[in-house]
């Protein structure tokens, strides 16, 4: 299974960890490879499309015996540090496909891009156009802009909201709070 | 289980609108010639099933236009999990689709276990099935009754909250809630089975069928309803498929597909059922479908009860202190147990570095939660995959050229919650 993905238009790299199979796809080649799933591999279903952001990721560094160096705070329990320090990942965001092959004997993949901030991606609409929620969704929660998707607007937050929620560097209660004494 | 070829298809070609797939949109000369009627369907119609906006384009009663907006639920639960600790992440889970709760705790649980590898008892794991299953048959009821309801048929909806009563009783029996049970734990289930549970069950099990048989005779043979549901908002197989649907959505337009078949999980292999597939892809084939299903979860119900009977005594945890929670009376006694109980309750286990996607077969179909793990107590990203945000992009296909009083019985027969669109 994993050695016909090394046709892929795009393809860097794969990997198989828990019985999951990741193929990395290089960003520019997004849309080519996803048309290569679906009609090559018969991956005719996609799952779902989530973006992870991996900024401060592995920061807290490993725990030592008192902690880490910006030390423990006892009121927090869980700013100590890591058993061990994570994989170094190559770019800020990683976007993620979900393929299923509905057959016989089915198949799932993961295909994942890399993305800096403010570097788009192609729409997978035209493959799939069940990518038209997943991408505005992506799009409103973590800012990952899709090339070519016939209508990239906000979808669960306000239209005029401001920033992507699920960034790491949005702060919990980012919300601009009425009644408050800040006012 | 793929598309056969032999059978008539329900419509030829692709009804799916472009160029935006999940909306109609009027073309502006249309607009200009002033026959068009733009309504707001919702937020708050009561056949919207929670907090859905239409925005319908109307040409006399025909839907030439319409666009979906979502959001007004929206809580951040994948935001607010990341800050809670793995367990704690439990308790979330089920409060976003608040109807298929048993399912979204469930998935969860099972995408937690994968990353830590762990393997659980036989006897929850059994448990978990019957559980699930019973709440296929509420989340079925539910639909059934609010469908029903919306097309005129009240007496429905008081026979189904009947029968989804009981469902609950159990489930405070066994949980000690009546819906979003936290049951599940990572490594197994909260508490044993009570020992009165077997027999209440059972009478359940002997009940329902007659229930399911009342419901068909009270439908099946109305004519307004057979009416209304028909040939309505037709949904073709390939269509489907392009728009990512699951679950009885996709089965009701042909696909014989079904995750607790065809990638089964739990011990769905080692029991008996069978997969409802209905071939006109209408709102009547996805009430159908549903209808099949709910007969097929008690046999599964039955099943598991069987088994279950048969181990009394067994434990329903795994015994791993690093992970569970140790039993409440050592902590009386044992110096370890009190450190394990007070290092798991403020500082969580730690899942490994890593990535999973796990799926389920939830009552609304593909229920699949992703996880990403930088090696510490919390979640560094975690992500539902929403059977219902994905039934909600048919919308358009569906009720492309139907009626307007048709709209209310696609969008109930899709089967969307809203706070699983949202979440």
């Amino acid at each position: 299974m994993a050695n016909d993905w090394g046709d892929a238009p795009g393809y860097v790299s794969h990997e198989e960890r828990l019985g999951e199979l990741t193929v990395t796809i290089d960003a520019a080649h997004i849309r080519e490879a996803c048309e290569f799933a679906r009609d090559e591999l018969g991956f005719n279903l996609l799952s779902d499309i989530v973006a992870v952001d991996y900024l401060g990721w592995g920061r807290p560094g490993v725990s030592g015996y008192i902690g880490t160096d910006s030390g423990r705070d006892i009121n927090f329990p869980m700013t100590q540090g890591l058993q061990v320090l994570p994989r170094v990942m190559p770019k800020r965001f990683a976007v993620k496909y979900h393929l299923l092959a509905m057959r016989d004997r089915p198949a799932r993949v993961r295909l994942t891009t890399w993305v800096e901030d403010g570097e788009s991606l192609d729409s997978v609409v035209p493959v799939w156009p069940g990518a038209d929620f997943f991408e505005r969704e992506q799009f409103d929660l973590m800012g990952i802009v899709f090339d070519g998707h016939p209508n990239l607007k906000r979808l669960l937050m306000d239209d005029d909201w401001e920033g992507h929620p699920l960034r790491k560097d949005y702060p919990i209660g980012g919300e601009p709070v009425r009644f408050s004494e800040a006012e | 289980m793929a598309v056969a070829p032999e059978k008539p298809k329900i419509y030829e070609g692709s009804r799916i609108p472009s160029p935006v797939p999940t909306s109609l949109i009027v073309s502006p000369e249309r607009r200009e010639s002033g026959d068009i009627m733009q309504i707001n369907f919702g937020p708050n119609h009561p056949s919207t099933h929670g907090v859905l906006r239409l925005i319908v384009d109307l040409d006399g009663e025909e839907v030439v236009g319409i666009e979906a907006v979502i959001g007004y639920l929206h809580t951040g639960f994948e935001k607010s999990m990341e800050q809670k600790t793995w367990w704690k992440g439990i308790t979330f889970s089920p409060r976003i689709d608040y109807v298929g709760y048993q399912s979204n705790e469930l998935v969860y649980v099972l995408a937690v276990e994968k990353l830590l590898g762990m393997e659980i008892p036989e006897k929850a794991v059994w448990m978990r099935m019957l559980l699930a299953e019973l709440n296929r048959i509420h989340s079925h009821l539910v639909f059934l009754g609010t469908s029903a309801l919306e097309l005129g048929a009240i007496s429905m909806f008081w026979y189904c909250f009947r029968e989804r009563d009981m469902i609950l009783d159990l489930s405070e029996m066994v949980t000690g809630q009546r819906m979003h049970t936290r049951y599940f734990q990572v490594g197994g289930l909260a508490e044993d089975i009570p020992e009165g549970f077997y027999d209440e069950c059972r009478s359940f099990v002997e009940w329902m069928p007659k229930a399911l048989d009342d419901y068909l005779a009270l439908l099946d043979r109305n004519g307004i309803w057979l009416e209304r549901t028909r040939g309505v908002g037709r949904l073709s197989a390939d269509d489907a498929i392009a728009l990512s649907q699951s679950g009885p959505n996709l089965r009701a337009s042909g696909v014989d597909w079904d995750l607790r078949r065809d990638q089964p999980y739990l011990a769905y292999d080692q029991v008996d059922f069978r997969v409802p597939v209905y071939e006109n892809g209408d709102v009547y084939d996805r009430y159908r479908v549903r209808m099949d299903e709910m007969r097929e979860s008690v046999r599964i119900v039955d099943q598991c009860l069987r088994r279950l009977e048969r181990m009394r005594g067994r434990p329903w945890i795994a015994d791993d202190r690093k992970v569970v929670l140790p039993p409440r009376e050592e902590l009386h006694t044992s110096m370890e147990s009190l450190i394990h109980h007070f290092k798991l309750v403020t500082e969580g286990f730690r899942g490994p570095e890593g990535e999973v996607f796990v799926t389920i077969e939830s009552p609304r179909g593909e229920q699949g939660c992703y996880i990403v793990s930088q090696g510490g107590p919390k979640p560094w990203r975690i992500h539902f995959r929403a059977p219902s945000f994905a039934a909600l992009e048919a919308t358009a296909t569906c009720a492309n050229g139907s009626l307007v009083a048709d709209l209310i019985a696609i969008v109930g027969s899709l089967d969307a919650v809203m706070g699983d669109v949202d979440r």
